[in-house]
């Protein structure tokens, strides 16, 4: 999970990086399209080879015997597993226990970290006070919790929205204070030289200025999310892609377990580069 | 219409960690005539850019008096324009949104505001420009952006502080001449800090020479450059001169500042700096 995270950041900026000094963006003449298409044709083939690599030895390992096929699925069977399962509509209603429960406690957190986080760093001293406590909740795995939520809220879909809502609430709580309050102090002074109010200080300058850490808040929470959600779902669901992971291996439906994993995989994935791109629109501005 | 500022008096202390107070500047006087262009020259470390904090109203100065037209200076306002070396462009907004930020301060209605950044770019020959965002533009573009930004809602007062210090030299002579010129078509009234004595005299009508710490006024030069007929204003014999005694004024304090230069230098950088 995270090694797919750190990959999918750091690939925006190469393919956008520009050689430091140079005035970028402008109209380069002759070939340069082409030259650009070339490039982006070889990192395509670069960044897919890893990958196929892995998805081959998947398949290979089980079927020339490396490994134990009882423990280890050819790909196929688990490609041709999770058709049946998506054909027949169970994999639907996973997915959807699942991301109703991530998203919706995803949202709650955001929805209340960054306006808070704003709050909080808006009055530097009580920023002060507050971040190593800060720092110990960012730092203490939320699924430690998860007995403690289940002990006050049940082992409904509230107690598991609760949690992944906690899960998340603290990369975004503690990202947005730290990028309101290191806000370059040039710029504040360049505002403050107009004569800008403080609220509009606040709005104009630093909230914007903040947006970039806010952002790698939000998908630090992304990434946390799903590892919370799959959590919960093992210890006890109904429904959801935890419950159809564990209940398979519970069975010994082996393949069936695959093709959940593979499925938590691709939701990953999807929704690192969902929340990538909403960053990318927003923040046009960066290089 | 530019106005007169006055400066009675002022002495300025900071806080400093180990030894009490620092002593930025002591007892400074200078007045600044309606229009003027004066360049202000001194050691590093010795209160200039605190100077420029105070006329801005950024800070307040411990004793002494500051007035702008006759009224006291309470704090920032529209009334001045800063530019400051590192530009302090908005990386979020592109050249016309950052030209048009006073504005939006001023209350400018959007449309007036859009067509008077764009005349302001104009002006600094960014036309082709207004839609780049400052990481998309060279140093001395942005340094452009950023004049524009200061003139754009007309201020009195033009306060520079060493704005051309991290430019090229080819840059920087460019800039030096687009500034006298928008300064003659305008009228504004021009404080620019520099430590570049050949700077201070080529731009400046008078050029004010200040001591090592604590800061004070050691002299102020007059600058009279004969016509060049379009030559370089830099080889004439009068040129060298002014740079000549400019240097001679500077030469000891740069020295003193040099030995004296301990922890408190430091340390009332560090408070200036602070917001």
């Amino acid at each position: 999970m995270s090694e797919t995270t750190i990959a999918v950041v750091d690939q925006p900026h190469g393919l956008a990086g520009t050689p430091a000094g140079v005035v970028p963006n402008l109209p380069a003449p002759g070939r340069a399209p082409l030259r650009r298409a070339g490039r982006l044709l070889g990192s395509g083939v670069r960044r897919i080879v890893a990958i196929a690599a892995f998805l081959a030895l998947w398949q290979i390992a089980p079927t020339v015997g490396w490994v134990d096929r009882a423990f280890l699925s050819p790909l196929n069977e688990v490609l041709v597993t999770w058709w049946g399962l998506a054909v027949d509509g169970d994999l639907w209603t996973n997915i959807w226990a699942s991301l109703h429960r991530s998203l919706a406690g995803f949202a709650i957190a955001i929805s209340i970290a960054v306006p808070l986080g704003l709050l909080i760093a808006w009055y530097r001293a009580v920023a002060g006070v507050l971040s190593p406590l800060l720092a110990i909740f960012l730092n203490t795995a939320a699924v430690a919790l998860l007995p403690v939520f289940t002990l006050i809220l049940g082992i409904g879909d509230t107690s598991k929205i609760a949690i992944i809502a906690y899960a998340c609430f603290w990369p975004v709580l503690y990202n947005t204070i730290s990028g309101a309050r290191d806000v370059d102090p040039l710029l504040i002074k360049s505002a403050r030289s107009l004569g800008l109010p403080h609220i509009k200080l606040f709005t104009k300058v630093i909230v914007p200025a903040a947006l970039p850490t806010i952002f790698t808040g939000i998908r630090l929470a992304g990434a946390g999310s799903m590892l919370v959600l799959i959590t919960t779902e093992y210890v006890g669901a109904k429904a959801g892609l935890g419950y159809m992971i564990i209940s398979a291996q519970f069975n010994f439906q082996i393949p069936e377990m695959y093709a959940g994993i593979l499925t938590v995989s691709i939701i990953g994935v999807a929704f690192n580069y969902l929340l990538l791109f909403i960053e990318s629109k927003v923040l046009r501005w960066r290089a | 219409m530019s106005t007169e500022i006055r400066i009675r008096n002022i002495t300025k202390t900071f806080p400093a960690r180990n030894s009490g107070a620092l002593t930025a500047l002591e007892n400074i006087s200078l007045d600044i005539t309606a229009g003027e262009f004066l360049a202000l020259v001194g050691p590093s470390g010795c209160g200039k850019s605190t100077l420029l904090d105070l006329i801005a109203g950024l800070t307040s100065p411990t004793s002494g008096e500051l007035t702008i037209g006759g009224r006291p200076v309470t704090g920032p306002g529209l009334d001045r324009g800063v530019v400051f070396q590192q530009y302090a462009l908005f990386p979020w907004r592109t050249a016309q949104a950052n030209v048009e930020f006073g504005l939006e301060v001023k209350g400018v209605p959007r449309r007036r505001r859009a067509e008077r950044a764009r005349e302001m770019l104009a002006l600094v020959g960014l036309t082709a420009f207004t839609d780049r965002y400052p990481h998309e533009l060279s140093g001395g573009m942005r340094q452009r952006v950023a004049i524009a930004r200061s003139l754009a809602y007309e201020p009195e007062v033009l306060l520079m502080d060493e704005p051309y210090a991290a430019l090229d030299a080819q840059t920087r002579e460019a800039l030096q001449e687009d500034l006298l010129s928008i300064w003659r078509r305008t009228g504004t009234t021009v404080l620019f800090i520099t430590h570049s004595i050949e700077e201070a005299v080529y731009l400046g009508q008078r050029v004010a020479v200040m001591t090592a710490r604590p800061g004070r006024i050691k002299r102020i030069v007059d600058i009279e450059l004969p016509d060049s007929g379009g030559g370089d204003p830099r080889s004439t014999p009068e040129f060298v001169r002014y740079r000549r005694e400019i240097w001679e004024l500077l030469h000891d304090e740069v020295r003193k500042a040099f030995e004296t230069q301990g922890s408190g230098y430091v340390a009332g950088k560090a408070v200036a700096a602070g917001v």
